[in-house]
């Protein structure tokens, strides 16, 4: 595989990387969206992930990746097997997946399939696992999220919301677990997102080309350096790219222990009420949001400035559509934040 | 008395020679410039991306085509992309004979992986569908083929450079524009007479040093800023096209045997990169006007330049000024009239989405199985194939024991299947609905009506984008029927599109409805279903030659409404007239729509009635 783009050589776009790192270091805020222009560097970043995080502990010989401490219900049936026979998991350090879900991809190949090799070759019927089972745990990033096919985005949504993939076809009858991050990046003017699908990203990031001169000098140079020696490039920032492993590690230890005062959690509510967001998801994300940046920034309690900073990421994407509104999503939630905050 | 008139003449003809001759001197640039991209892209054509020659097929582009393949290693792959390959040719995926043959699956490599250090030539980059685009860009960004399907994971690295043949006649067909973000050049090749196609002066060996000279060539600080602050000025918003710039320069320089980009290296590259892509001229400066203001730029730039040759030094604003104009002066002359060529282009660019549902059966949601052969773009369905043969086992393989007995069998196979057993899958996609509306932009009441209609527009994006439903809008006033917004499905464009809107003048209502028919048509014939809706009073007064006159405007507006409805288009007339008259009912009857009187109509009622009709 091609080495990808160190993170921290990432000039700007900086709501776009704390997005990322807030998505790794609590997976349960649902994932992130990359919105923007072309040429940006969202796919970039997102690449670049893979190279960041922490390796996880998995049961040694699953298919799924499954974690020896997690609760029954959320291991695969060989693991649970193994578990209810009281016998222990051997336990291996592996890389936590980066799943790319390419455009063209089969449903097949998504959700998983008979096993054609041995179906063929010893007429045996084996479930092959797909893409969902490898992203379990991981990262699930599809590119171009907005052209992706309908009835692979169904399937999508069903696996997201469940935490869990059944597969009936094929005269298979199969479940697995996979929970993932879904990372989606597109370009709004080739086609919106259902609104389904945008709700079950926690965060959104809008992105725009950096229109000063040095910045963008910058990312010419940068990339210009990597691509004629990827190697020494990557090796030139490896140290900083390490620290930010270790910030995101810190950050995941320190999660469970962060604190969020009550008037937070009412700062919380207040700013969703006067948006007027749908449903609970935002406010929960919202401070899930906060928790997280909190955690990465080193401090031990939610406050204010948290929220202020996750709003616009966490919330743009659940207003109500109001058409005649020509005012961007992230102007209204930085408005609101203004007048509740008066900052 | 008879004197001034000959040389009157003599003058103009002396001027329509200078003309010409300038005409003339724009082509050669032209050509060269031309030329001149072929060699860079030779020399590098990864680093390059690719270029996008538009120009209809003919000597000129066979011209620049073959002497492209002259300066490109015969060694390397040069493979063509035909406009309708299956995503399995392209991608690679499971080889079917092989496959059955071996009992297991065997993996075929696709035309992307095949191309590894050549070149893929695109044809009919326009209409090439949207699929297509979006794995040719992937494996240009990530320099690999990722393969997930029939039942096949495989990753092939492969680095490529594109040329895609662009035969877009007018301004809507265009190579779509993610890949164009991912080519260095655009070229326009168009009325480029055939004298003007000379052979270059190139050669492989050229190239061939340029190529080893290519990964020593540096790029000063100062050459950098060039680029960077022209595409800024330029309004060129994508990093992308600065990045490219950068290495056009580059390989301009490999080219020229410098060691170092220099300035003609840069301005090579704003011709070929930047200019085709300008959104903006920068500052309408006269050719006289730098005069007063050269002399002090050159001394602050000189006192600033040993400060940004370190990257961490802030660039502050009296700087970044001094840059600009040292980037507009790089610009070449002749470009000026090639940037607003440039700029009108872009005012009126539609997002090439021609080609984009074309492929209708081959895609959408599986919908069972048919007997029939894979290929063409038919998908086996590799399951019900084997299924379709299980039963005929025990028989086949008799018979094949009673042949190998005879002498004429073949290898034994572990499963046999054979050419009835082939079953591929069937696709269902729902034809998407167009609601195309056609919206009387003329006289007083325009303006409601377009703010409405505009409205109406954006709701039935918001509301019913789930349907994956398209909106167009095309206003008539004054002499004739304009598009206003093409087939669209992103609301982000449509409020773009419309955030203008003209309106006064005449009622040309025979051109709006020969606009929707036109309209109407191309969306059928992409497999869409349209639905025209009519926003005006019916009342005509201008015609379709765009001649004013009450009675011949209402004769040729029944005329368009007769031939609208042997098209045989779903259509709604919606009367937004305070006190409705029997013209707007009329009308729809000729047309074969529905009449919906709605005065004061606001944009909600509209868009439920529209939907109520689709």
């Amino acid at each position: 595989m091609p080495a990808a783009f160190p993170f921290s050589a990432i000039v700007a776009q900086d709501e776009m990387k704390l997005a990322i790192l807030i998505a790794a270091t609590d997976q349960s805020i649902g994932g992130v969206l990359v919105f923007g222009d072309r040429g940006t560097g969202k796919s970039t970043a997102i690449r670049a992930l893979a190279a960041l995080l922490p390796p996880m502990r998995v049961v040694e010989n699953c298919a799924y990746n499954c974690d020896p401490e997690a609760s029954e219900g959320t291991l695969c049936v060989s693991c649970r097997e193994t578990k209810a026979r009281g016998g222990h998991f051997k336990v291996r350090k592996a890389a936590v997946p980066v799943v790319d879900l390419p455009l063209g991809a089969t449903e097949d190949r998504v959700i998983g399939a008979l096993d054609l090799e041995s179906a063929l070759t010893r007429g045996e019927k084996r479930f092959e696992p797909g893409l969902l089972a490898r992203a379990h745990r991981g990262f699930l990033y599809i590119d171009e999220a907005n052209l992706l096919e309908d009835h692979l985005v169904d399937a999508l949504l069903d696996v997201a919301a469940s935490g869990e993939n059944v597969v009936e076809r094929e005269g298979l009858s199969v479940r697995h677990p996979a929970r993932f991050v879904l990372v989606g990046s597109g370009n709004p003017e080739e086609g919106e997102l259902r609104p389904q699908l945008l709700d079950r990203f926690g965060l959104s990031v809008e992105v725009t080309t950096p229109q000063d001169l040095k910045t963008r000098m910058q990312v010419v140079r940068l990339r210009d350096e990597f691509e004629r020696d990827p190697a020494a490039f990557i090796e030139k920032h490896k140290r900083k790219d390490g620290k930010i492993r270790k910030q995101i590690e810190h950050a995941k230890e320190k999660l469970p222990d962060i604190e969020v005062p009550d008037a937070t959690l009412e700062h919380a509510s207040q700013l969703c009420m006067k948006l007027g967001t749908d449903g609970l998801r935002g406010e929960l994300t919202l401070i899930r949001a906060a928790r997280a940046y909190a955690a990465l920034e080193g401090d031990m309690v939610v406050e204010d400035k948290h929220l202020m900073r996750v709003a616009p990421p966490a919330l743009r994407h659940r207003l109500r559509r109001n058409v005649l509104d020509d005012a961007g999503s992230t102007t209204r939630v930085n408005r609101a934040v203004q007048e509740l905050f008066g900052a | 008395m008879s004197s001034p008139a000959p040389a009157a003449s003599g003058q103009a003809s002396a001027d329509a020679a200078a003309i010409a001759a300038e005409h003339a001197a724009q082509r050669a640039a032209r050509w060269d410039d031309a030329c001149l991209a072929a060699a860079l892209f030779a020399v590098d054509p990864v680093g390059v991306g690719g270029i996008s020659v538009r120009a209809l097929p003919g000597p000129v582009r066979d011209i620049w085509l073959e002497l492209l393949r002259d300066l490109l290693p015969p060694e390397e792959p040069f493979r063509r992309v035909p406009l309708h390959i299956a995503d399995g040719r392209l991608l690679g995926g499971l080889d079917l004979a092989a496959t059955l043959h071996a009992g297991r699956p065997v993996a075929e490599r696709g035309l992307l992986a095949e191309a590894d250090g050549g070149v893929l030539l695109l044809a009919m980059a326009e209409r090439v569908a949207r699929n297509t685009a979006a794995h040719l860009s992937a494996a240009l960004d990530t320099g690999e083929v990722l393969v997930e399907r029939d039942g096949i994971t495989a990753r092939t690295p492969t680095r490529f450079g594109v040329i895609a043949l662009d035969e877009g006649a007018n301004d809507e067909e265009q190579v779509p524009d993610t890949l164009k973000d991912r080519f260095a050049v655009l070229l326009d090749l168009n009325d480029l007479p055939y004298q003007a196609a000379l052979p270059g002066d190139q050669d492989p060996a050229g190239i061939r040093a340029a190529r080893a000279r290519l990964p020593q060539v540096e790029v000063p600080e100062d050459m950098l800023q060039a680029i960077c602050g022209t595409a800024l000025a330029l309004g060129v918003d994508s990093l992308r096209t600065s990045l490219f710039a950068q290495r056009i320069a580059r390989a301009a320089a490999a080219l020229a045997g410098r060691e170092a980009v220099a300035m003609d290296d840069v301005s090579a590259a704003a011709r070929l990169v930047l200019a085709p892509r300008a959104t903006r001229i920068p500052m309408p400066e006269p050719d006289d006007a730098p005069s007063p203001e050269e002399p002090p730029p050159p001394e602050e730039n000189q006192d600033d330049n040993p400060d940004n040759q370190s990257p961490e030094q802030d660039i502050d604003k009296p700087l970044e000024d001094v840059v600009l104009e040292a980037a507009q002066a790089a610009i070449p002359d002749n470009l000026l009239a090639l940037l607003k060529m440039g700029a009108m282009r872009s005012r009126s660019r539609s997002h090439g989405k021609s080609g984009a549902s074309q492929n209708g059966s081959l895609r959408g949601r599986p919908a069972g199985t048919r007997r029939g052969e894979p290929g063409a773009g038919a998908r086996l369905a590799v399951i019900d194939t084997l299924r379709a043969a299980a039963p005929w086992q025990r028989l086949r393989r008799a018979e094949r024991e009673q042949r190998s007995q005879a002498g004429t069998g073949g290898t034994a196979v572990l499963v046999e299947v054979r050419q009835d057993d082939f079953r591929v899958t069937r696709y269902k996609q729902r034809s998407e609905t167009t609601t195309i509306f056609v919206v009387d932009a003329s006289g007083s009441a325009a303006l409601h009506r377009l703010a409405e209609a505009k409205g109406a527009v954006e709701l039935l994006l918001a509301d019913c984008y789930v349907r994956r439903d398209r909106v167009a809008l095309i206003a008539f006033r004054g002499p004739g029927a304009e598009l206003l917004l093409p087939p669209t499905r992103s609301l982000v464009r449509a409020k773009r599109s419309l955030a203008g809107l003209p309106g006064g003048g005449g009622t040309p209502l025979a051109c709006g409805i020969d606009a929707s028919v036109e309209l109407a048509d191309g969306v059928r014939r992409r497999g869409g279903t349209p639905v025209v809706v009519v926003l005006t009073d019916g009342r005509a007064n201008v015609t379709r030659d765009g001649i004013g006159g009450r009675a011949r405007a209402t004769e040729d507006a029944l005329a368009s409404a007769r031939a609208f409805r042997t098209a045989e288009l779903k259509a709604l007339v919606v009367d937004m007239s305070p006190r409705p008259r029997p013209d707007a009912e009329q009308l729809a009857r000729e047309m074969g729509a529905v009449y919906l009187p709605l005065p004061h109509a606001d944009a909600r009622a509209l868009s439920g009635a529209v939907q109520a009709v689709s």
